[in-house]
C-alpha cells in the first residue's frame, strides 16, 4: 500500500474541509478500501476517516417513522439496533461478511462503493431509501448509477440514510461463500401503494429494480404471481461462480423466497 | 510519522507510525506481540482478529491510527494472570482444538467475543461466528467442540473426528 495522510475529524464539518484537499478519500470501516489500497488499486493522498464522528453514528426513528442510520454505522450495530423497527434490514447486516468485518464495516461505506454484488445497496434501494449527504437527500432511485458507481460528487459524505418501514420485507441472500458477498441477493419491500424489488450480485450494471415483478406482485402478492415472469440473462453477471442463466435463474427463485418470507 | 497510543492488554503503549501502518503490523513489528497471526493479508481467514474496545476485528484491515486511545486485547492477554491458560485456551489444548496451530490465536479471539455475546451458544451458532476464522488442519469439528466446552456445556456427545 502506498502511504497518505491520516485524518479523523470529529464533526462532519471538520470532514468536509479534509476532504475538501486534493486526492482525498472518505475511509468508512476500510472493509473494501484498505484490501483495495493494499492492491494499489487507488493510491489517495489522504484518508479521511469518518468513524470519529458521533453525529454520523446510531440508528434512529425519525417522527414519520422511518429509521435512519448514521452513515458511519457499523453492519453489527444495525443488526442489534434496527432489528426492532426494520426487522428485514438488519437481518441483511446481520449477513455481511463475517462478524469481524461487521465489526468495522459501515453503511455509509458500502453504500458509496456501490459493489455490485453489496447487500446493502440493495436494502437501499428496495426500501426507496433516502441517502443524505453533507449537501442534499438523494433518493435511492437515483443513487446508484452501475457498478462501483454513484450520484456522490467528489469530496461529498454519506452521513445517513433514511429508510422508510414498508409492511413486510425480506432478503433473501444466496451467499457465495468464500466472498460471502451475494452471488444473488434479492431485497422485497411490501408498501400500502406497492411493491418494491431490488436485486444485487446479478447485474453488470449493478444493483437494480425488477419492474416486471414489482408491477406482478402489486397487483396479487403471492409466490405464483411470479410464474410466467423470467428475467432476461443478457446483462447478468457472468464468472467462475455462475453463468448468466444461472444468475437470471437464481433471480426468480430468491424473488419467490422473498415474497413467501413476507406472507 | 504520527504517533499513535493504545491500550493493548491492559498497558498503556504508544509508537510512531505511518498512516498506511496496519494495526497487525503495529501489535507485530513495533510492540514484538507476535502472537496476532497475518495469514492471508486480505482480513478473509481471520488468524489477525484482536478485540478493539471489546469487539472482535481483523487486526490486518484496520490501520494502526484507527485505534488511537483504544483498549486492544490480543491473544498475549488472554492467559490467566498467574500465566496459567484460560478457560478458552485450556479447552482447546483439552479437546484438540488445533494441530499447526497458526490459525489459532484468531480462533481464541473470536471464540471470546462469542462467548462474551453469547454465553452457551449452539453448534449452529458457534460454527456460524466462525465464518470468518479459517482453518486448513482440524476440520473445525475439534475447534467447534472445544468452544462448547469452554461455555460449560457437555460436549462427549460430538463426535470427534
Amino acid at each position: 500500500m502506498y502511504n497518505f495522510e491520516f485524518e479523523k475529524p470529529s464533526t462532519i464539518a471538520d470532514a468536509v474541509a479534509a476532504m475538501g484537499g486534493e486526492e482525498a478519500q472518505a475511509l468508512g470501516g476500510g472493509q473494501t478500501l484498505i484490501p483495495t489500497l493494499k492492491q494499489r488499486l487507488a493510491a489517495p493522498s489522504s484518508l479521511v476517516s469518518l468513524t470519529g464522528i458521533p453525529e454520523m453514528r446510531g440508528v434512529c426513528v425519525e417522527d414519520d417513522g422511518s429509521v435512519s442510520i448514521g452513515g458511519a454505522t457499523t453492519h453489527a450495530a444495525v443488526a442489534a439496533d434496527a432489528a426492532g423497527n426494520y426487522p428485514a434490514l438488519a437481518a441483511l447486516a446481520g449477513q455481511i461478511g463475517d462478524p469481524a468485518v461487521r465489526n468495522r464495516g459501515t453503511i455509509g461505506g458500502s453504500i458509496a462503493n456501490n459493489d455490485p454484488a453489496a447487500c446493502y445497496p440493495a436494502g437501499a434501494l428496495g426500501s426507496g431509501a433516502t441517502i443524505v449527504t453533507n449537501n442534499r437527500q438523494i433518493s435511492a432511485d437515483d443513487f446508484f448509477e452501475g457498478m462501483f458507481s454513484t450520484a456522490l460528487e467528489e469530496g461529498e459524505i454519506i452521513t445517513s440514510v433514511r429508510f422508510p418501514v414498508p409492511q413486510a420485507a425480506s432478503y433473501q441472500k444466496f451467499l457465495q461463500p468464500a466472498s460471502r458477498f451475494a452471488l444473488v441477493g434479492v431485497f422485497l419491500a411490501r408498501f400500502a401503494d406497492g411493491v418494491r424489488v431490488a436485486v444485487t450480485g446479478a447485474s453488470e450494471d449493478g444493483v437494480f429494480r425488477w419492474s416486471e415483478a414489482e408491477q406482478a406482485l402489486s397487483k396479487e402478492f403471492r409466490p405464483d404471481a411470479l410464474m410466467d415472469l423470467r428475467i432476461n440473462a443478457m446483462n447478468m453477471i457472468a464468472d467462475l461462480h455462475g453463468s448468466k442463466a444461472y444468475r437470471a435463474h437464481l433471480v426468480s427463485v430468491m424473488t419467490k423466497r422473498a415474497v413467501e418470507a413476507c406472507m | 510519522m504520527t504517533q499513535v497510543s493504545m491500550t493493548v492488554n491492559g498497558k498503556a503503549v504508544s509508537g510512531d507510525v505511518e498512516g498506511r501502518t496496519l494495526l497487525s503490523s503495529f501489535l507485530r513489528e513495533h510492540l514484538s506481540l507476535t502472537g496476532t497471526h497475518v495469514g492471508c493479508d486480505t482480513a478473509q481467514c481471520g488468524a489477525c482478529v484482536v478485540h478493539v474496545n471489546g469487539e472482535a476485528v481483523k487486526s490486518c484491515n484496520m490501520l494502526a491510527l484507527e485505534a488511537d486511545g483504544s483498549e486492544v486485547g490480543t491473544i498475549e492477554g488472554q492467559a490467566n494472570p498467574d500465566g496459567s491458560l484460560n478457560v478458552i485456551q485450556q479447552a482447546f489444548q483439552d479437546h484438540h482444538g488445533l494441530q499447526c496451530g497458526f490459525c489459532t490465536p484468531g480462533m481464541v479471539m473470536s471464540a471470546a467475543a462469542l462467548l462474551k455475546e453469547n454465553p452457551r451458544p449452539t453448534e449452529a451458532e458457534v460454527r456460524k461466528y466462525l465464518e470468518g476464522n479459517l482453518c486448513r488442519c482440524t476440520g473445525y469439528h475439534n475447534i467447534v467442540k472445544a468452544i462448547m466446552a469452554a461455555s460449560g456445556q457437555d460436549v462427549s456427545s460430538i463426535a470427534a473426528e
